[in-house]
């Protein structure tokens, strides 16, 4: 749905200076172009939940920080958000890759969708839901409404066809 | 843990509260409940309540903002077995201003002293699993093993020195009595004030 350099030009807008990432084969396109970037640093993981404290790392030296992430990954990395954002409620962002929404071809059945949004109301958080190309730009105000109030928010980019 | 190591944990954190200078130190578990009362520094970080194992990926996050500051991570075996794949992510972004004192007792101490998976008694193999060879096999370079105090007095200056990220494995003696780790005070407010040390000072 959209290509690298849309998705740095939104995170320029957005000012973030780092991106602590783990990819999928949507989020994966856009490594190329993150890299690229010399003023965004990508911070590759090994497993989601490192993602967020690093993150929170990230935040607390003076950066800013986004997580980008698959769905599943979410679900794997609950208790390290929830200690970030809730316990010590730091404003931290995530973007996150909602697998298979626009297409069940590779995973007929993805639970998925069944899960990604009850579990993002469940641990409270604030997102913005980026479906078709024109609402990229909701990703930025969202970001920049969530740091003026001073909470964590999220932008759910459905995946599963280019 | 070797079981004759008489080493323990308060010994080892007074050696470093004693060569400890403007690292910023973050703590967590039963290193949270020592370190809390043995230092109060404005660059002290009582990771109480934590996510489990995130220390060193919190540190991580701090030595990549702050390249010029020192950041000390301390944590338990049973913390460090909760979030292996770090060793890597570490060795692979390399911080050079990273130090994580990995204090290995054997135990998750805070729980009620239940044995980790990683010692003898618990393996098929019988066999200990050796964190500062785990560590190697990470990428890390600069890695000490340490279950002697003077030994640990003579290099701890150092490993808080060498070009990073260092990895020190300090074998120590379970706290029978050691109990829970306690914030100190609101999470958010101490948070909130930990940050603001670290980008004034």
């Amino acid at each position: 749905m959209f290509t690298g350099q849309q998705i740095v030009g939104e995170f320029r807008r957005m000012g973030i200076t780092h991106v602590v990432f783990l990819p999928d084969s949507t989020l994966g396109l856009w490594e190329e172009a993150m890299n690229d970037a010399d003023d965004i640093e990508v911070v590759r993981v090994c497993r989601e939940g490192e993602a967020w404290a690093i993150a929170a790392g990230l935040y607390l030296g003076g950066k800013q920080p986004l997580v980008m992430i698959q769905c599943t990954g979410l679900f794997e990395s609950g208790d390290a958000l929830r200690n970030v954002v809730h316990d010590y409620k730091l404003p931290l962002f995530g973007v996150i890759g909602y697998r298979s929404y626009l297409s069940q071809a590779s995973i007929p059945g993805d639970t998925c969708l069944t899960f990604t949004e009850p579990i993002l109301k469940a641990w409270n958080l604030d997102y913005c839901f980026i479906d078709t190309p024109e609402k990229l730009n909701m990703m930025a105000d969202h970001y920049q409404s969530c740091q003026q109030s001073d909470q964590p928010g999220i932008a759910l980019i459905a995946e599963g066809k280019a | 843990m070797t079981a004759e190591t008489n080493m323990t944990l308060i010994d080892c954190l007074n050696v470093l509260k004693e060569v400890r200078r403007d690292e910023a130190v973050i703590s967590v578990m039963g290193t949270a409940r020592e370190w809390s009362s043995l230092s109060s520094h404005p660059l002290d970080f009582i990771y109480v309540p934590s996510s489990m194992g995130q220390a060193t990926s919190l540190g991580l996050g701090i030595a990549m903002a702050q390249p010029n500051r020192r950041v000390v991570v301390c944590q338990g075996d049973g913390s460090m077995l909760m979030n292996l794949g770090s060793l890597v992510t570490l060795s692979a972004h390399a911080p050079r201003n990273l130090t994580v004192l990995l204090f290995d007792n054997g135990v998750y101490e805070v729980t009620g002293i239940q044995k980790t998976l990683a010692t003898p008694e618990l393996r098929k193999d019988q066999q200990s699993v050796n964190y500062a060879e785990m560590a190697k096999a990470c990428g890390f370079s600069t890695v000490f093993e340490i279950d002697e105090l003077d030994t640990w007095k003579q290099s701890a200056r150092e490993c808080l020195d060498a070009e990073g990220p260092v990895f020190v494995v300090l074998k120590t003696a379970p706290m029978l009595d050691g109990g829970g780790p306690k914030s100190p005070g609101p999470a958010a407010q101490r948070i909130r004030d930990f940050a603001e040390a670290l980008q004034s000072q």
